[in-house]
């Protein structure tokens, strides 16, 4: 770890002015701690946020809930009227990392915490998105963890948040203030970016930009599910997860949102496979059309070929469970 | 004493208190969970220590051309960087012979290290240690096992001969009217125990004192004397509490030499500790193998002929190979026998013991391959296994001292409901879980090292045993406690136990199964002694005498022991050494694990549902810490058949997922419902404790009654470990 001092911000404008200047915005630390003894981050500041008041649920006037920025992933999976109304976010919390860590970890964080490529993690390794321009080991490596959809041949790593598959499917906004003061609404579609040529590019936040909350639309009818498939019970990341809120009746389907994790760099959404749901009747080549359209282009890099097929069958499994009468 | 024969009735038998035996909880429990047992990091002597960082090569095989240490050097805190231009020579040998550091700038495997950086802070030796730059010219290296198989050799003078033959397996397998013949691969793995390898080094005059995580200190003491050119009698180890170790703190690690060399250069205490990434290359891992298992039957299933291959790999100095054959050697029946073990030389970290060396891995093939067998010969798996039982051991024409595998095989299958596995794969279904039974075989060596111990009596009544013995977290203090308190007629609470520190007796150390055993002895021979100067005192006949409740008896006869100890207390010591016993018969414990898992039908995660294992182990020491010790172990092979592998990259000779949080040891989630039970038995050609070794017992065959259940439940034969999910995916059934 290298020398670094340390601030307690004292206002969200103060942190993203004092981000924005080069310090680092530390909330839960439960990512940035381990990159930073590893000096795959290596910030001279550190801004901790866990002063703000940015740490309530509160219910808005559309009928939905603003998430604070650094209400705890422990607190968030608890909430009653998340429990209740958004399942497949509270599922989603409750299967990642341990209950220590969703106790540290805030949902700013958790939106913002790093790939875990194995290369990224480890500095004397060629890595585009750690150091630019130096090649990426995953690509022709062991890359069992990595991406089939989305990937350039820059950068093949995924995003590994439950949490943001979740709110993915839900379509939630994300609400910043930047270094100005200038607040901005976010869809949560457009916060990551792909890695094209610039997989050090990981959002689409300006310098110093902060998270102050994450909005949940107003619930949806139908079935929450969130399927996380891992080498472990507990305690691994997803190798693929989906989220889904399927609508059906009658043995047809109404509606259906569906996004992936473990396939892509970002929570991962294709509106064409929803379409395809949408008025179908509930029969598994309406599935199959559907993980088809999901999995259209996906390639895997040897290691992590496995994830096309588990994909498709893990979501033909979630659909056959929100629509079983 | 010698084992040189069976040691008949003795005292223990006689149980007047029944202390040894019981579930007595551990007796450093509670020094434990107040944070009072001090570990080899926590230990604060002397005046302030230094912190030490390694510095790992991060090349697999080269050459050093350059190191710049200037920045470091500058860097806050820092007081020294000891890289090979300033380290002293050394003494050399194989890794339990000696483990010379910073030799020269010749890198032979990734993670060597190449510097160590110490400053007044951890955390500044670690910022210093990023600034070590180094410059390498790369060699081109040898990495993975599979690809280099041509370059196999026979291992030389490792402990165990490479080969057996008995018969012609070639004739007689190539004429057997039935033939499995199967290739099973074990992956790379990492000990994984709980403590870092760490050590605090101090120098008193010319003696060095290392507090330092090691699991068989007399052995250690010698490894560090060659390395540093110090005689025997200058080297001091201390290792009271040790969290975890499991083969990985058998030998002397980096920590302890380069903090011994960097506190002698600063003449002031220096305290290091790997991290966990640095943990999987610096120190040693389990190597993988590539294991052909050849059975030929009669119809009846009865084996004529028995063939076990083994390669594995190892730095190219090393001659330690993964015995995985060798179980094979005694485990079932059949004329004609043949096991090879082959050692690929590679370029790779050194690979040493992980608990149970052999077994482990060689089981996940044998019982993978007795498994598909009885299927070719629509047998039950169990009914296979006793129509194989021999009744000498088949290699060596020598009676076993003790086996009733058959006996667990039966008690286990009652117990667990055996009978109701359809042994036809992919019927039984829960849900979304396609649901399937294993059973698989335990067998493990058991081996006596020798030992020695010290217990004295003293006026206040406490008796105090002290050993260069080490508990591991298995439970040794505890058993030794019961032990004593037994032979010597006092209640536990006034046994102090002394262990881990090589000024006491020279002992065993904690590994292969031999620690309770061997220290055990040891201490039971000098509570034998100690009972004879007591009755001596008393005028009564030793033999005839009793011990309990603080009193020697005998007929009506009794004397509070206390009455003849006198002012300067007595005291006795006591030894144990390997004998004939070992040549006359053949020694190991046995035992039989049954599994059930749950294959997700969808996805393919595969979840243990539930599992027993049946052993028998000798006598029981304490039915607490040998049910923890096996359960341990049944956990480690759900691990070996699930979860865990380093994957090798063959590009820069490393392993990829060098961190917890990647490699995978199974999670409490991973582990529902386990248990594990002794059945009776005594070995009298064991040891004078007729007991036999349990610390690794449980994980032999573990691993293989769970791939013989994912079998039985979803009809994927994964022979290539660990079964993960994208191994048997496309065995599953279509989805509708
Ligand atoms: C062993 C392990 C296993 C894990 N398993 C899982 C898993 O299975 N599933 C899963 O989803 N996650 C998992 N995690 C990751 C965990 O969820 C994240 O580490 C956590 O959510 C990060 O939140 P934090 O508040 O601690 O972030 P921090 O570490 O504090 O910050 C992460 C990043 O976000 C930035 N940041 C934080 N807050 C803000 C803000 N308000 N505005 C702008 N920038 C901000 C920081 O600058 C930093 O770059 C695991 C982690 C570990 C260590
Ligand atoms: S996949 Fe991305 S994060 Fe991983 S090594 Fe390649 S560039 Fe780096």
């Amino acid at each position: 770890m290298k020398q670094f001092t340390y601030e307690r911000a004292a206002s969200p404008e103060a942190a993203t002015a004092a981000a924005k200047a080069g310090g680092r915005i530390i909330a839960g630390g439960t990512n940035l701690l381990d990159l930073m003894k590893l000096q795959v981050e290596t910030p001279s500041q550190l801004i901790d946020i866990n002063r703000l008041p940015l740490d309530k649920i509160e219910e808005t006037p559309e009928g939905g809930l603003r998430v604070g920025a650094l209400v705890r992933n422990s607190d968030l999976a608890a909430d009653p009227r998340v429990r209740r109304h958004y399942g497949v976010l509270s599922r989603a919390l409750l299967a990642g990392a341990s209950a220590q860590l969703r106790n540290k970890a805030t949902t700013g964080g958790n939106l913002l915490q790093r790939t875990r490529c194995y290369y990224f993690y480890d500095i004397t390794k060629p890595c585009n998105k750690r150091a630019p321009g130096s090649g990426c080991a995953a690509l022709a490596g062991f890359n069992r963890i990595h991406a089939v959809l989305g990937a350039s041949d820059q950068c093949i790593a995924t995003h590994p948040s439950d949490m943001a598959v979740a709110m993915r499917a839900l379509d939630a906004k994300v609400e910043t203030i930047d270094a100005e003061g200038a607040e901005r609404v976010i869809p949560i579609t457009d916060l990551h970016r792909l890695p094209g040529n610039t997989p050090q590019v990981e959002t689409t936040l300006k310098p110093g930009e902060l998270i102050t909350a994450v909005t949940l639309p107003p619930p949806l009818p139908g079935v929450q599910i969130y399927r996380k498939v891992r080498d472990r019970a507990s305690y691994a990341f997803a190798l693929v997860s989906v989220a889904a809120v399927v609508e059906a009746e009658g043995g047809r389907i109404r509606s259906a949102r569906l996004a992936f994790g473990g396939l892509a760099p970002k929570p991962w959404r294709v509106l064409e496979a929803e379409e395809k749901l949408a008025g179908a009747t509930v029969n598994a080549a309406a599935f199959d059309a559907s993980a088809t359209a999901v999995l259209a282009g996906a390639h895997g890099y040897g290691s992590n070929d496995f994830k096309i097929p588990l994909a498709r069958r893990t979501l033909r499994a979630v659909l056959a469970e929100a629509t079983r009468t | 004493m010698k084992m040189n024969t069976p040691v008949g009735a003795n005292a223990l038998d006689a149980e007047p208190q029944g202390v040894v035996g019981k579930p007595l909880d551990r007796v450093d429990g509670r020094l434990k969970v107040t944070g009072g047992a001090r570990y080899a990091y926590e230990v604060q002597q002397g005046p302030a220590a230094a912190y030490g960082c390694v510095v790992e090569a991060s090349i697999g095989r080269g050459r050093i051309t350059s190191i710049d240490t200037r920045a470091a050097e500058r860097a806050p805190g820092v007081v020294l960087v000891l890289t090979y231009a300033n380290a002293p020579e050394q003494g050399s040998g194989n890794h339990r012979e000696a483990h010379p550091v910073l030799t020269g700038p010749e890198v032979s495997y990734y993670g060597e290290p190449v510097a160590f950086v110490v400053a007044a802070t951890f955390e500044q030796a670690r910022a210093a240690a990023y600034l070590v730059h180094v410059t390498y010219e790369k060699a081109s290296g040898t990495y993975a096992l599979r690809p280099n198989l041509e370059r196999a050799r026979s291992p030389r003078g490792s402990d165990a001969s490479p080969d057996s033959a008995v018969g012609d397996f070639v004739v007689a397998f190539a004429a057997a009217p039935v033939q499995l013949d199967a290739t099973y691969t074990t992956p790379l793995q990492s000990h994984a125990m709980m403590e870092p390898h760490a050590t605090l080094a101090t120098w008193d005059g010319d003696t060095l004192v290392l507090h330092t995580a090691n699991q068989m200190l007399s052995q250690g003491q010698k490894v560090v004397a060659t390395t540093l050119k110090i005689p025997q009698e200058k080297v001091r180890l201390v290792s009271p509490f040790i969290g975890g170790g499991f083969g990985g703190k058998l030998w002397v690690n980096a920590d302890a030499i380069l903090a011994a060399i960097a506190s002698r250069q600063l003449k002031r205490p220096v305290k290091t500790a790997l991290t966990r990434q640095q943990i999987f290359h610096v120190t040693t891992h389990r190597s993988d193998t590539i294991q052909r298992v050849r059975l030929g039957t009669d119809r009846d299933g009865k084996i004529l002929a028995i063939g076990h291959d083994s390669f594995s790999g190892n730095l190219g100095r090393e001659q330690v190979f993964e015995g995985a054959a060798i179980q094979t050697r005694s485990l079932y029946a059949g004329a004609n026998r043949r096991t090879r073990h082959r050692l690929v030389p590679l370029d790779i970290p050194v690979a040493s013991s992980m608990r149970a060396p052999g077994e482990a891995v060689g089981l996940l093939a044998l019982e993978c391959a007795m498994d598909e067998l009885a299927e070719k010969l629509d047998l039950d798996p169990i009914e296979l296994r006793l129509r194989n039982e021999p009744t000498e051991d088949p290699e060596r024409h020598v009676p076993y001292s003790s086996r009733h595998l058959v006996a667990c095989l039966q008690e286990g299958a009652q117990r667990f409901g055996w009978a109701k596995r359809n042994p036809k794969p992919g019927q039984v279904r829960d849900g979304r879980w396609l649901v399937g039974m294993g059973v698989a075989a335990a067998t493990r060596g058991n081996p006596l090292m020798p030992s020695k111990a010290n217990v004295r009596l003293g006026p206040d009544g406490i008796a105090t045993v002290k050993m260069a013995m080490t508990d591991i977290g298995t439970g040794t203090y505890t058993i030794l406690t019961q032990i004593a308190a037994e032979m010597l007629g006092l209640p536990a609470e006034r046994i102090r136990m002394e262990l881990g520190d090589t000024l006491f007796p020279q002992a065993s150390g904690s590994g292969g199964s031999f620690g309770a055993a061997s220290s055990g002895s040891a201490l039971f021979d000098a509570c034998t002694g100690l009972r004879a100067k007591l009755a001596r005192l008393a005028g009564m006949d030793p033999d005839a005498a009793s011990f309990a409740d603080g009193r020697i008896a005998v007929g009506g006869q009794s004397r509070a022991i206390l009455d003849l100890v006198g002012a300067d207390g007595i005291a006795a010591d006591g030894e144990i050494e390997p004998g004939d016993t070992l040549k006359n018969y053949s020694q190991q414990s046995y035992g039989a694990h049954f599994a059930e898992v749950g294959v997700d039908a969808d996805t393919g995660e595969v979840r243990l549902r539930r599992m027993l294992g049946v052993f028998t182990a000798g006598r029981v020491l304490n039915a607490k810490t040998a049910r923890s010790q096996a359960i341990g172990g049944m956990i480690f092979g759900v691990g070996a058949a699930l979860t865990e592998a380093m994957e090798l990259d063959p590009r820069f000779g490393y392993f990829v997922n060098h961190d917890l949080a990647e490699y995978h040891v199974p999670v409490h989630a991973d582990v529902p419902d386990v248990d594990a039970i002794f059945l009776a038995e005594l070995d009298d050609k064991a040891n004078p404790l007729k007991s036999k070794g349990i610390g690794e017992l449980g994980i032999c065959g573990a691993g293989a009654a769970l791939a013989n259940a994912i079998y039985n439940a979803c009809g994927a034969r994964v022979r290539d470990y660990p079964i993960t999910l994208d191994k048997v995916l496309s065995a599953l059934p279509a989805q509708t």
